[in-house]
């Protein structure tokens, strides 16, 4: 960890926190202005590198000195912004950094091939200014930025997926859905910050708690949690709030599927935990009593419904994409759960979950990418033509079932220990539902790709082997191998989980 | 230096590195068998040197996954007894492979291996584990390394076959198992096997221990208790050396063995008797005796019937556990063993028909055994141990049972294990008499069987023979893990 913190010269990583927000806003409006949409991709590149070399060194910081408090241009909080960093937003912004470059090396042979030349530029600009929003959600102390911050991402996000619509017009439908419900949930969001400004009279979060501490709570703060949890819920596709997410993920670029996946619903359901646990706390009674009736419920339904919807899809993407609904129906059962265990088992849950379906996603992109195939029943016989990627993608796969020898297996571990600790028995019965419907529809995916055969070509010749770009295959290779490497190690995620959970439960 | 934890981990590593020259050697046939058997040798070597220092329990701590999750080897000798079965068996059977897959040219041979060392690397995982969550991820390997062996001819047919083969065994793992191992590992705080059993140390009540116990009873369906058999007669499209090395020893004796030693070091003998469950499971486990018994008795294909009368006699063991008397456990041992050495004769014998006169079912067979005499005085003698006769090995596990049944206040269990034995009469020799007696359909074989699929199941029809007199050593050296606490005390007393 000493290594970490001393990465970079003392000057600069006092200001780490900023940088990392400010690097990728400054490179979006520099990358806008390139000619040529390689030169925008260096410029993406050479940013990802710094976001997670920065995010590195915040990580060294933290483990060494304790929380970062950053005065945002001088103006000491609560009065100024605060750029806070502690063990909960330090696991996101190494996801979001490390996770969002291996995506950025995956971008080039894939947006080449789905994205307009004359875009090219313009389309990594926005990525990068949706980066930007998300680093700046996850490392900001203020509420109101937090809105901010979120609509800088939505609005970015909305554009980079209709930019899909080079590949299948319907991304346009898809992203204008997204931009009325996400509209939705930032206005109640601000709503339920507004709310709790005219009841604390500040808008740094921890300036709130302290002030929630004293008053106590009432009508007015009751509201602003109900409306922050709905507008950060849908953010985070909470069920049944995540309409939005099926389509958007099914239509928008490869790319953009794979780093949203693994990213933007894992920082919207950051800053929830963020709210429920620092501003509010766990044991006002209207907060415990939402865990229990609502994330906990919530949780589970979405863990049955969607991996049923899940199981029935047609097409590839959407069928991860209900996944994922699922998946963070886990989270909000760790999180309903209301224990330090039941959090960090959602937290580690989170970040596993960001390396499975970062490589599935990538995987499913590489299919497309070759063979210009997204629908279930057209991934037959890749097992025999793409063999790297579909084995990349079949132990990421299996890590989604909750496999052995991967990281799903440790994920359910936890949060099947928290249950019990909990006394949840029904919550265990409801996770191996789960698990089982998720081994349903993973085989069908698995089935297609190593059961089948690859059909024939035109002249009945079988098509042969085509291996991905490597630019495709070294970041999924990357991710699926981390689902091995963190079953094995499995200290690092979990003790960063840990520490997460205790950073907003307190004990150690 | 040959060190105790060098042995356990070249249990794991020889099969391993022996599934990677086989994969490299993959262009010369005679090469990569050689690989085959050499590893079937030197794996058998090591198993016999760790059968000598198992009451030493030497450990091997093979990774540490976070903390209170560990990966670890334990020596103790039921997996002593079972990792020497299995490897003892895959000398003759890969012998036997050679002669069955080239006979019957059989395409994807190096695949099939490959999959075989893995399987067999698997099944060592499963006998040497020290906790149960080692064993549940060797258990799952050995569930996926099979499921290509299952699947091996690739027809509609096979896929279907595998598809239920896997559904099952994963699902019953995954929905069953795993909560009950990560339910040990919250009530007890760790999963390791302990003598005298981990739950029963935690002082569970039985009432938990109950819920765990049925939840371990079908978790583990590799152990193939009623109703979750179904796998295993469709786990039977897979080529003959599979169903025999795998689907009557290595993978469903992984599963009564996994059922044993969570009976005897999880839960105990005392907890399991004073858990309601455990004679409800016993009667389930007598129900699936007989009734699998009487399904295979209507199946001609002789395969199918094989693959019913391994479900039956699977639960000879589960009921061996459910009824917690050091007898009847110890019966529920030795079955693991005799079973295995009759029923690899029995397929072993099955597939050298099908090689020979590619015929299948068993009304078509007859006269065959003037052919091949000694081929179906091997599969008689299979047959017979099955049943139960003296002096072939497997009169004891059944006698002690019975014993045990008795000992334990289950007097009428004794009913379903001589119903079950008068039905095995009644559907294994009907072949052994229409091959010898009835007059034979064809003048002579289309095809005179390759010495290979002939030799191995003589080998171990007289190692079947052999059993019956090794039953001194044997018990003597199982015995003590059955002398729970309290009857150590007694003995001592």
């Amino acid at each position: 960890m000493d290594m970490l913190a001393s990465l970079l010269p003392a000057g600069v990583a006092v200001h780490a926190p900023a940088l990392i927000v400010v690097i990728p806003l400054i490179m979006a409006a520099l990358a806008a202005f390139m000619p040529k949409g390689v030169w925008a991709w260096g410029i993406t590149l050479v940013t990802a590198i710094a976001v997670a070399v920065l995010a590195l060194n915040i990580l060294g910081q933290v483990s060494t000195g304790g929380v970062i408090s950053y005065a945002m241009g001088g103006w000491a909080p609560p009065a100024g912004i605060e750029l806070r960093v502690d063990m909960l937003n330090v696991p996101l912004l190494l996801l979001v950094g490390i996770v969002g470059l291996l995506c950025v090396i995956y971008a080039l042979p894939s947006v080449a091939d789905e994205i307009a030349k004359k875009q090219q530029a313009l389309f990594y600009s926005a990525f990068l200014v949706c980066f930007a929003g998300l680093l700046g959600v996850t490392i900001t102390g203020d509420a109101f930025n937090v809105f901010v911050f979120l609509e800088i991402s939505s609005i970015s996000t909305y554009t980079i997926i209709a930019m899909g619509a080079g590949k299948d017009r319907r991304a346009l439908t898809a992203s204008y859905n997204y931009l009325v419900l996400g509209t939705i949930g930032a206005t109640f969001f601000v709503i339920g910050v507004g709310f709790l400004y005219m009841a604390t009279g500040t808008l740094n979060i921890a300036d709130m708690a302290l002030v929630l501490e004293e008053t106590g709570h009432n009508r007015v703060t009751q509201a602003a949690f109900a409306f922050i949890v709905v507008g950060l819920g849908l953010k985070a596709a909470m069920f049944p709030l995540h309409v939005w997410l099926p389509n958007a993920y099914a239509f928008a670029p490869n790319f953009v599927t794979a780093f949203l996946a693994s990213t933007a619903t894992k920082v919207a359901f950051y800053a929830l935990i963020r709210f429920v646990f620092s501003v509010f706390h766990p044991e006002v009674s209207f907060v415990a009593m939402s865990f229990t009736w609502l994330f906990a419920v919530v949780g589970v339904i979405a863990m049955m419904v969607a991996s049923v919807q899940a199981v029935f899809q047609t097409d590839a993407r959407r069928l991860l994409a209900y996944s994922s609904v699922a998946q963070v129906g886990y989270m909000m059962l760790g999180l309903g759960m209301g224990t330090a265990a039941g959090l960090s088992a959602s937290m580690l849950h989170l970040m596993n979950h960001a390396l499975m379906k970062g490589a599935l996603f990538m995987a499913l992109g590489a299919f497309a990418l070759n063979f210009g195939v997204r629908r279930v029943k057209d991934l037959a016989g890749l097992g025999q033509t793409m063999p790297a990627s579909s084995a990349a993608f079949t132990v990421a796969g299996l890590s989604l079932v909750g496999v052995p020898l991967t990281v799903g297996f440790t994920s359910k571990w936890y949060l099947v220990t928290a249950a019990l600790e909990r006394g949840w028995w029904w919550a265990v019965a409801a996770l191996m539902i789960s698990s089982l419907l998720a081994l349903a529809y993973v085989a069908r995916l698995l089935a297609a790709i190593w059961m089948e055969n690859p059909p024939a070509g035109r002249d009945g010749t079988p098509p042969a082997t085509r291996l991905a770009p490597w630019m495709v295959l070294a970041p999924m290779s990357v991710l699926a191998l981390a689902n091995i490497y963190f079953f094995f190690h499995a200290d690092p995620l979990v003790g960063l989980a840990r520490a997460a959970a205790n950073a907003v439960m307190g004990g150690n | 230096m040959w060190t105790p934890e060098l042995s356990l981990a070249l249990a794991l590593a020889i099969p391993a590195i022996g599934g990677v020259f086989v994969a490299l050697l993959g262009k010369h046939p005679n090469l990569r068998e050689a690989a085959t058997l050499i590893s079937a040798v030197l794996l058998a070597l090591n198993v016999a040197y760790l059968v000598e220092i198992a009451p030493g329990h030497p450990t091997l701590e093979l990774a540490t996954l976070a903390p209170g999750l560990h990966l670890v080897f334990r020596l103790e000798p039921l997996g002593a007894m079972f990792a020497a079965v299995a490897s003892g068996l895959w000398i003759v059977n890969s012998l036997y492979s050679i002669g069955y897959m080239r006979g019957n040219n059989e395409t994807n041979q190096t695949r099939f291996y490959v999959c075989f060392c893995i399987a067999i690397g698997a099944a060592m995982g499963v006998a040497l584990s020290g906790n149960l969550l080692t064993m549940f991820l060797f258990y799952e390997v050995l569930t996926l390394s099979t499921y290509p062996l299952v699947t091996h001819k690739g027809d509609a047919n096979a896929k279907r076959g595998g598809k239920i083969y896997l559904s099952i065994l994963l699902g019953t793992s995954i929905g069953l198992l795993l909560p009950a191992v990560i339910a040990t590992h919250f009530l007890a705080g760790s999963t390791d096997f302990v003598a005298g059993g981990l739950l029963a140390i935690n002082e569970v009540t039985p009432m938990v221990a109950s819920v765990l116990l049925v939840l371990f009873a079908f978790g583990i369906g590799k152990a193939a208790l009623m109703p979750v058999h179904p796998w295993l007669p469709n786990a039977m499209v897979a080529p003959t050396p599979v169903s025999a090395l795998l689907h009557a020893v290595a993978v469903v004796k992984a599963g009564v063995f996994a059922m044993l030693k969570v009976g005897v070091y999880i839960f105990g003998p005392e907890l399991i008797d004073a858990a309601p469950a455990s004679d409800a499971l016993a009667w389930i486990a007598a129900i699936s005796i007989v009734l699998a018994s009487v399904v295979a008795m209507t199946k001609d294909n002789l395969k199918a019937r094989l693959a019913f009368s391994t479900v039956s006699q699977l639960s000879y063991v589960t009921l061996g556990v459910m009824l917690a008397s050091p007898l009847a456990m110890l019966g529920g041992a030795l079955q693991i063993v005799m079973h295995a050495w009759g029923k690899i004769t029995l397929f072993m014998s099955a597939g050298a028909i099908y090689t020979a006169t590619k015929k299948s079912e068993i009304s078509d067979m007859a006269g065959l055994g003037r052919y091949m005499p000694w081929l179906f005085i091997a599969y008689t003698v299979g047959a017979l141990s099955i049943i139960g006769l003296p002096p072939l090995g497997g009169t004891w596990p059944k006698l002690f049972l019975m014993q045990g049944a008795w000992e334990s206040g289950h007097g009428l269990l004794i009913v379903a294990l001589v119903a079950s034995s008068i039905l095995n009469v009644a559907y294994l020799l009907p072949l052994s008499a229409r091959g010898f007696f009835a007059a034979p359909e064809e003048a002579r074989l289309k095809k005179k069987p390759p010495m290979l699929v002939i030799l191995p199941p003589v080998i171990t029809a007289t190692g079947v023979l052999v059993l019956f007199f090794l039953i001194g050593p044997l018990r003597d050296y199982l015995a003590p893990v059955f002398m729970s606490s309290s009857l150590a005390a007694e003995a001592a007393s």
